[in-house]
């Protein structure tokens, strides 16, 4: 929008009086310029320190540093506990994830699409997941889980996060839906389409990038979350469950170097679907 | 006939089948939750029954009653702290950044974080703070102080810095969408009229953002008064928060019926809230007409 102001050509901006003096404006500027990098290093400067101590080799986390080392990543990956912890990990987010897709897409599609009894209430308890504290999801399906006597395991976990989380793909693959043209709907079955088909060819394509955005969303959260899982996880832990339980114990470099890792794939992750998501919607603002 | 068939076919396939799965998966976990707050220990089972003992159990003792003034105390301090903090930045990001490419670029900064490991970002805040820690022996290292600061951990202090950090993103980016809203006429005509700068934020800015703020501090509060890992982490003896004592009462006192009923009062609690605010930030946008 600042843009837009200076590249205006006519001579009505430039007329415009004054309206300060600029050594008022440089204070504002500077105070708020510090305030804000005050904010910025207060959100990465712990990481980095988890970062940093990563690949020190001082047993206790502490100053003044001491020699450089990988012996934290090399523990971390023979520790065959932490090991067996990422794989429920990757299993819980995978399997977590296809059911937030199998059940969000259709509940986002049915909402969009079709008005039936109860659909504002239906629509409110679909959120609840993600705006209740994770831990009333936790107890109330553990409740759930024991009334049914379904024994806790990966697979309660599992169940746990796709009921936490579908929530994010609702509300972005609905958004999405609402934005779109209905017509072009319309006209793909006045063609004649099947509507299975219609799906693959109109609407899919157009929420594709509102579910790979929340896919990689439900991904991160589903690979780093407590709340649910502490309640619902049978003998199976997961990496959190395990970084937790080894938290408790004691500070260990190892997770350090176990954290610097998950840290560099979330910022892949990151970078990924920046680069999926925010490019299109500024070649659509450029054009 | 065979269009309409067909409709109905779709209809049944997308609506009563998510329909049905989040009445089974979500509202029927709630119902039994709800049972059960009503249901009698004999410890270590709970037993059917229908009575309220578990819920006047929170506002008879002391101790529940004190833990859910905490809570609400340390969530309403977090807020204020999250708040201080994404307030200038936001606005910087917005009204004083004029390469949309930096605002971006910072914005994304901001939020970034979020995407690191929840327990992580706890975790470190441990390790940061901790009497044996990088900020103490950073401090003993450089002469200011002799001995560690025992102060830094083990407290509400640390449980509040360490959820601020953690819940700062989610105050900046409801802030920052109401403020990019804000037409920038309506700040120009203000300054054109020689209202000066504080006095159009005061006027203009500010009231225009309460929207943002409003959403902000809900996303906050809930969060911090559902938050059970902090309060563990870095909060010693004297910072148990509700959702603590819940997470007890699943685990080792095995009060399930308690527990219920502590969540169910929770779940009230952060329902109130979010109403309240939906209802205040609609009367804002009316008003706004």
């Amino acid at each position: 929008m600042a843009t837009l102001d200076r590249d205006l050509p006519s001579g009505a901006v430039r007329q415009r009086p004054r309206r300060r003096p600029r050594s008022d404006r440089d204070l504002s500027y500077r105070a708020l310029a510090v305030v804000t990098g005050c904010v910025l290093a207060f959100l990465y400067a712990p990481i980095a320190t988890l970062m940093i101590f990563s690949f020190n080799d001082n047993k206790v986390m502490r100053l003044p540093f001491g020699d450089w080392t990988l012996q934290w990543y090399v523990k971390a990956f023979t520790n065959p506990q932490l090991l067996a912890a990422v794989g429920n990990s990757l299993i819980v987010a995978v399997c977590a994830l296809a059911i937030c897709l199998a059940i969000g897409i259709p509940t986002a599609l049915a909402l969009s699409r079709y008005d039936f009894p109860g659909k504002t209430v239906f629509r409110r308890l679909v959120i609840l997941p993600i705006t209740l504290p994770g831990i009333i999801t936790g107890v109330s399906m553990l409740s759930f889980f024991s009334q049914l006597g379904v024994e806790l395991s990966l697979t309660t976990v599992i169940l746990g996060h796709g009921t936490a989380f579908a929530a994010i793909v609702i509300t972005s693959v609905y958004a999405r839906l609402e934005r779109f043209d209905r017509r072009i709907i319309e006209a793909s079955a006045d063609l004649g389409v099947t509507p299975l088909r219609t799906f693959w060819k109109v609407t899919l394509p157009n929420i594709k990038t509102s579910i790979i955005g929340s896919s990689l969303l439900v991904f991160t959260l589903s690979f780093d979350e407590i709340p649910v899982t502490f309640f619902l996880t049978g003998r199976d832990n997961t990496l959190p469950m395990y970084i937790w339980s080894a938290i408790r114990r004691g500070i260990t470099p190892e997770i350090n170097a176990i954290g610097t890792v998950i840290i560099a794939v979330s910022i892949i992750l990151i970078v990924v679907s920046a680069v999926i998501l925010i490019q299109p919607a500024e070649r659509r603002r450029e054009r | 006939m065979r269009y309409a068939r067909r409709r109905r076919l779709e209809f049944a396939a997308l609506v009563s089948a998510p329909v049905i799965w989040w009445v089974v998966v979500l509202l029927v976990p709630y119902i039994i939750m709800l049972m059960i707050s009503f249901y009698r220990t004999q410890f270590p089972f709970h037993v059917p029954d229908f009575q309220i003992a578990n819920y006047l159990k929170i506002f008879a003792e002391s101790q529940y009653v004190t833990i859910l003034l905490r809570s609400l105390k340390i969530s309403i301090f977090v807020s204020i702290v999250t708040f201080a903090l994404a307030y200038p930045l936001t606005y910087f990001l917005v009204f004083k950044v004029r390469s949309p490419r930096v605002r971006t670029i910072i914005y994304v900064a901001t939020i970034v974080p979020l995407w690191v490991s929840y327990l992580l970002r706890v975790y470190t805040w441990k390790i940061v703070l901790g009497t044996e820690g990088i900020l103490n022996t950073f401090l003993i290292w450089v002469g200011v102080v002799n001995e560690p600061i025992e102060v830094l951990i083990y407290n509400q202090f640390a449980m509040v810095i360490t959820m601020a950090y953690i819940f700062t993103p989610f105050m900046v980016m409801p802030i920052y969408a109401t403020l990019e809203k804000i037409p920038r006429s309506l700040i120009e005509g203000s300054k054109d009229l020689g209202v000066g700068s504080i006095g159009t934020f005061l006027r203009i800015t500010l009231p225009l953002s309460v929207p943002g703020i409003l959403v902000g501090f809900t996303f906050t509060f809930c969060f911090s008064f559902g938050d059970f890992i902090s309060p563990r982490l870095v909060g010693g003896p004297y910072s148990n928060m509700i959702s603590n004592v819940i997470s007890t009462q699943f685990g080792q006192a095995m009060d399930w019926p308690f527990g219920s009923a502590l969540s169910m009062i929770m779940l009230f609690i952060v329902l109130a809230v979010i109403t309240a605010s939906d209802r205040f930030e609609r009367a804002g946008r009316l008003d706004l007409g």
